[in-house]
């Protein structure tokens, strides 16, 4: 596979294919770069350079709201990571090695909150709460839109998306290593802590990023299902930008770049690191 | 799958047991946060608005089905349509050959390449949207760069345009990721055999590489078009009172306008709508690893990441 050069293709064509990827990149990257660049703009007119500066950075730190967003969609992202890797993980294990009732219904069902839309999702979910409330209001306590509903919320998506890379990796999972520990007079239990867990590993990890990844990219549900004070990180942007785009807005945005880069960065070596565990594993 | 050991009834039974125990939390965890929202939002579609916005239930109908055929609303849909059909043949456009290059190089650089097609990929995608509002902006360094060499001001935000051009750069990268994994499965001495046959450099491309790589053109146009057509930030954003798209007028429904069972017929139809959209892929990819590209929507993104990645490591 390795020797692959553009068959078919003549050194012209080959030559604007390259150009033209090149253009793409280019396209891909200078609105981010260009963002970040004026991230550090000393002026407060965010069209003109006015010298290297912090002091937006500094501004955007200093303002409760939003350190307050920040707070709280740290907290969703790791409450709905956690919740949603066990659940997920547990969906995926049984639908691949289990035959049970219902089964059927439910492999089709997780696959519903990936495909639907944010906003059918969002207002799915603000139309349940609001009739969910009225229910339990009628009994006594008083319930409102904040950080719980948010985090119950990208828990219903995350539980999917968890599933669908965990149940990727079970997919390639070698069944003859789990008979031999059997057969080694392991428990189930044994077999599954020391054999099925470590395997699939690298699939619950890919799963656990990418939902802390998208519950810190959401900003459709979030913005529907929160209330007053548990407005979330990219809710709090996605308002302000309405309202005009400030240095301070730069600032902010830039923060949300380097953290999901730097999750991206840390999953791919994270990975590539895995890849070359399991191969060892095969190899023995 | 493994067949259970059919001489002990006790133990399939145990098994099973076991299986619905293990799924069961998650499965209970759906039942109510997703399956019952998706009932409720339903029936509120056949629900009757009240003169003060509010919701009543009893007497149900079909009048918000029946003000779907208002002009205005026809209007809406028509256009989301047509953005994101317009959305989608430019991600092609602009991502076959883009993938095609990526596909056609020695392995170790491909894996380069891959990795800077996914950093903006799992980049935070409102973000990048405000990248593109920023630079766009009338005040914008695109502007300000524009004024200085004498061509005036950008006026391109809150148009159709820049509305497509966030688009296509928040959504391009769900068309380039399958085209790749076909174009990087396919056999390319097939294409070798087509130009040995004296077939031209375009012809092979029209009759062999194109056909041999439609899984992954469907599975692109699917990707790209579903969450193109329920977007609602992106127009939001960078769109203004002419691009008002069917995704922003949900949203309206269930905040300002407070016309909930219209906004809910609104989803269903939505919702309906990326069924068949889905279906329609799933069908005519070519096989269930394609059928990985499908199962998707905006958000889904990231499992194809996965795929890909798995393939740059």
């Amino acid at each position: 596979m390795s020797g692959l050069v553009a068959v078919g293709v003549g050194q012209r064509t080959r030559r604007w294919l390259a150009a033209w990827t090149w253009v793409v990149f280019a396209f891909l990257y200078v609105p981010i770069v260009v963002l970040v660049v004026f991230s550090f703009n000393a002026s407060s007119r965010v069209n003109i350079w006015g010298g290297f500066s912090v002091q937006w950075y500094g501004e955007a730190l200093r303002n409760d709201v939003i350190t307050s967003a920040i707070r709280v969609s740290l907290i969703v992202a790791l409450v709905s990571t956690v919740v949603s890797v066990v659940l997920g993980t547990a969906v995926a294990l049984a639908l691949d090695r289990y035959r049970f009732r219902g089964r059927r219904a439910l492999d089709g069902t997780v696959y519903l909150p990936i495909v639907i839309p944010d906003i059918t999702m969002a207002v799915m979910l603000l139309v349940f709460f609001a009739e969910a409330f009225k229910l339990i209001d009628s009994f006594g306590p008083r319930l409102t839109l904040g950080i719980s509903t948010v985090a119950l919320s990208h828990i219903a998506f995350n539980i999917s998306f968890v599933c669908v890379v965990v149940r990727a990796r079970l997919d390639q999972f070698d069944r003859t290593l789990e008979e031999a520990a059997r057969d080694l007079y392991a428990t189930g239990w044994q077999t599954f802590r020391r054999i099925t867990l470590p395997l699939i590993m690298p699939g619950i990890a890919a799963g656990g990023l990418l939902a802390l990844t998208l519950s810190l990219d959401d900003v459709v549900i979030s913005a529907f299902v929160a209330g007053p004070g548990s407005t979330t990180l990219p809710v709090y942007v996605f308002s302000s930008i309405r309202r005009g785009v400030t240095p301070e807005l730069n600032a902010i945005s830039t923060l949300m770049l380097t953290a999901s880069i730097a999750l991206v960065l840390g999953s791919l070596a994270l990975q590539r690191r895995r890849s070359g565990a399991s191969r060892q594993t095969q190899v023995l | 799958m493994n067949a259970p050991d059919s001489r002990e009834g006790a133990a399939v039974r145990a098994r099973r047991r076991q299986g619905m125990l293990l799924a069961s939390p998650g499965a209970l965890y759906l039942l109510i946060f997703f399956v019952a929202p998706l009932a409720l939002i339903s029936v509120y579609s056949f629900a009757t608005r009240t003169s003060t916005g509010r919701t009543s239930l009893s007497g149900w109908n079909i009048e918000s089905y029946r003000a779907i055929g208002d002009d205005i609303i026809v209007g809406i849909i028509a256009r989301s349509a047509w953005l994101a059909t317009l959305t989608t043949v430019l991600c092609l456009a602009v991502g076959y050959p883009f993938a095609y290059y990526i596909a056609t190089r020695p392995r170790h650089v491909r894996a380069i390449l891959l990795v800077l097609v996914m950093i903006p990929f799992w980049t935070n995608g409102l973000v990048r949207v405000f990248a593109i509002r920023f630079l766009l902006g009338s005040n914008g360094p695109a502007s300000a760069l524009s004024e200085s060499l004498g061509f005036g001001t950008f006026r391109i935000l809150f148009t159709p345009t820049a509305v497509t051009i966030g688009m296509v750069y928040s959504f391009l990268t769900l068309m380039v990721l399958p085209l790749y994994v076909a174009l990087e499965r396919m056999d390319w001495s097939l294409t070798e055999a087509a130009r040995d046959l004296y077939a031209s450099g375009a012809r092979a491309f029209w009759r062999v590489t194109l056909p041999l790589t439609r899984s992954g053109i469907v599975a692109g146009c699917v990707l790209v078009f579903v969450p193109s057509f329920g977007s609602y930030v992106v127009p939001d954003i960078l769109g203004g009172a002419k691009t008002l798209l069917i995704g922003s007028y949900i949203a309206r429904q269930f905040r300002d306008a407070r016309n909930w069972p219209l906004g809910a017929s609104l989803s269903v139809l939505l919702i309906v709508a990326m069924l068949i959209a889905v279906a329609f892929n799933q069908r005519s990819g070519s096989g269930a690893e394609d059928a990985d590209g499908p199962r998707a929507r905006g958000r889904r993104r990231h499992r194809d990441g996965a795929e890909a990645k798995a393939e740059a490591s």
